[in-house]
C-alpha cells in the first residue's frame, strides 16, 4: 500500500491552478493539502494555460511537505485525459475526481493514471486518487466507490451541486447535507479510507464555519475542503488532541496492555470503565497528536 | 515547431506575464517588459531563450509584459502560448520539450 494512502489531511485548500499568485506559495499557511484545480475555478478557455502552470508548479516549486491533489475536469469533459498525463508527469501526489457517480468512473481514471505513471517513469502506485460525491447517485454509491480501487485513499462531498442534484439549497444549518455526510462516513469507514467534507464559502461567518467543522469532526469526517487560508487554523485546532485527550489516551493504551497481560478485561481509568474497545481510539487519538506535531510522550 | 499564427497566453495579475508570440522575420527576436527588468531581466530573456530552444522554436517575435513572475510562470506562458499557435492540445510533451 502506498504509505501516504493514510496521511494527515485535516485541512484542504482549493487553489485556482492558473493562477501564479496563488499557487506559488501556499505552504506558508501550512494546510495538509493543497487542491490544485484545473476543474471549476478555471475557465474554459484558459483549461490549457492552467496545466502548463500546473505541470511546473509540480515540478518546481518545493511544496514543504504539503500533499498536492490535482482535480481533474469532469469524466464527460474532452479536457480530462490530458489533465492526467500533465498531473502524473508533474509528480502530483493524487488525483481529485470530480462529479464521481459509480465504481466505474474510477476505474477508468484509474487506469488512465497508471498509463500516465509507465508513460512518464513515475513509481506504479505513487499516484493516489480520491472522489468527490456531487449528485444524490453518487452519495447512493459511495459504497461501491469507497471500494472501488487500491489507490482511492478518500471520498469528498461537494456540497453546491449535491443540494442542487437534491433540489435544494445550502441553509447554513447543515439540515439539507445531514443524511449524505451520514451516509458518506459510514460508507468511508466501512472500507477503510477517507472522508472529506465540502467546503465552506461565506468567508464573513467564521462562528459558522467553526460550527460546521465541529460537527464533523464528531461525526467522524478526516477534514475538510477549505477555500481560504483564514479557515485553517480553526480546522486545525478543532481536528488536534488538547492535551487531556491526549494524557488520557496514553493512560488507556497503558492500562490495556498492561492488564491484558493479567488477564483482566475490564476496569477503569479516571473513573471511567474501560474495556478493549477503547484501545483503538486511543491510539488513534495518539496518532493524530504524533501527526499534528503535539505529542511529546513515547507511545 | 514553426510559428504560423499570433497567439496570446498569461495575464497581467500580479506574479504573472502575459506573453504574445508572432510569426518572426528569420529569427528569434524578444522584446520584454518587466516591472524588475534592471534585477531580473538577464535572467527573464535566459528562461524565454531556453524554452524556446527546446521547444525548437527559432523563428518567432515574442513579446513579454512581466509583472514579477517566478521562472516557472515565465516557462508556462511561453509553452502556453507556442502551443496555441499550433492548436496543440492533447498529447503534450510532458518533461520532454515541456520541462
Amino acid at each position: 500500500m502506498n504509505r501516504n494512502k493514510k496521511r494527515l489531511r485535516r485541512s484542504m485548500m482549493f487553489l485556482n491552478a492558473q493562477k501564479p499568485g496563488l499557487i506559488i506559495d501556499p505552504y506558508i499557511y501550512k494546510p495538509d493539502s493543497i487542491m490544485l484545480d484545473l476543474e471549476d475555478a478555471v475557465a474554459i478557455r484558459e483549461k490549457d494555460a492552467a496545466r502548463y502552470s500546473l505541470f511546473h508548479a509540480l515540478r518546481e516549486i518545493d511544496y514543504r511537505g504539503v500533499e498536492r491533489v490535482v482535480r481533474i475536469n469532469g469524466l464527460d469533459s474532452e479536457f480530462w485525459q490530458e489533465d492526467i498525463r500533465c498531473a502524473v508527469a508533474g509528480g502530483a501526489d493524487a488525483i481529485r475526481i470530480p462529479k464521481a457517480e459509480r465504481a466505474g468512473d474510477i476505474k477508468v481514471v484509474e487506469d488512465a493514471v497508471a498509463a500516465a505513471e509507465k508513460e512518464f517513469g513515475v513509481e506504479d502506485g505513487r499516484t493516489l486518487i480520491m472522489a468527490a460525491l456531487e449528485s444524490a447517485r453518487g452519495v447512493m454509491n459511495a459504497m461501491e466507490i469507497c471500494d472501488s480501487s487500491e489507490r482511492l485513499f478518500g471520498i469528498a462531498l461537494s456540497g453546491g451541486d449535491y443540494t442542487k442534484d437534491l433540489q435544494t439549497t445550502i441553509s447554513g444549518t447543515g439540515v439539507e447535507m445531514m443524511g449524505a455526510r451520514q451516509h458518506m462516513i459510514i460508507a468511508a469507514r466501512a472500507a477503510g479510507v477517507q472522508c472529506f467534507d465540502t467546503v465552506f464559502t461565506n468567508l464573513e461567518d467564521m462562528e459558522g464555519f467553526r460550527k460546521e467543522v465541529e460537527t464533523i469532526h464528531t461525526m467522524g469526517f478526516d477534514g475538510k475542503s477549505i477555500i481560504n487560508p483564514r479557515q485553517i487554523s480553526i480546522v486545525h485546532d478543532i481536528y488536534t488532541p488538547k492535551p487531556k485527550d491526549i494524557m488520557f489516551a496514553e493512560k488507556v493504551v497503558r492500562e490495556i496492555d498492561e492488564k491484558k497481560a493479567q488477564g483482566i478485561g475490564v476496569f477503569t481509568v479516571d473513573g471511567k470503565m474501560i474495556d478493549i474497545a477503547f484501545y483503538g481510539g486511543a491510539k488513534r487519538t495518539i496518532e493524530l497528536a504524533k501527526a499534528s506535531g503535539v505529542y511529546k510522550g513515547d507511545l | 515547431m514553426k510559428i504560423n499564427n499570433p497567439a496570446i497566453a498569461g495575464t497581467l495579475e500580479s506574479s504573472d506575464c502575459l506573453v504574445t508570440v508572432e510569426p518572426g522575420t528569420g529569427s528569434v527576436e524578444l522584446d520584454l517588459e518587466s516591472v524588475v527588468i534592471h534585477q531580473y531581466g538577464h535572467q527573464i530573456k535566459k528562461v524565454v531563450m531556453e524554452t524556446l530552444k527546446r521547444m525548437e522554436v527559432e523563428d518567432v517575435q515574442v513579446h513579454i509584459i512581466d509583472k514579477g513572475a517566478l521562472d516557472c510562470t515565465i516557462k508556462a506562458r511561453v509553452e502556453c502560448a507556442i502551443f496555441r499557435t499550433a492548436n496543440q492540445t492533447k498529447n503534450l510533451p510532458w518533461g520532454g520539450a515541456i520541462r
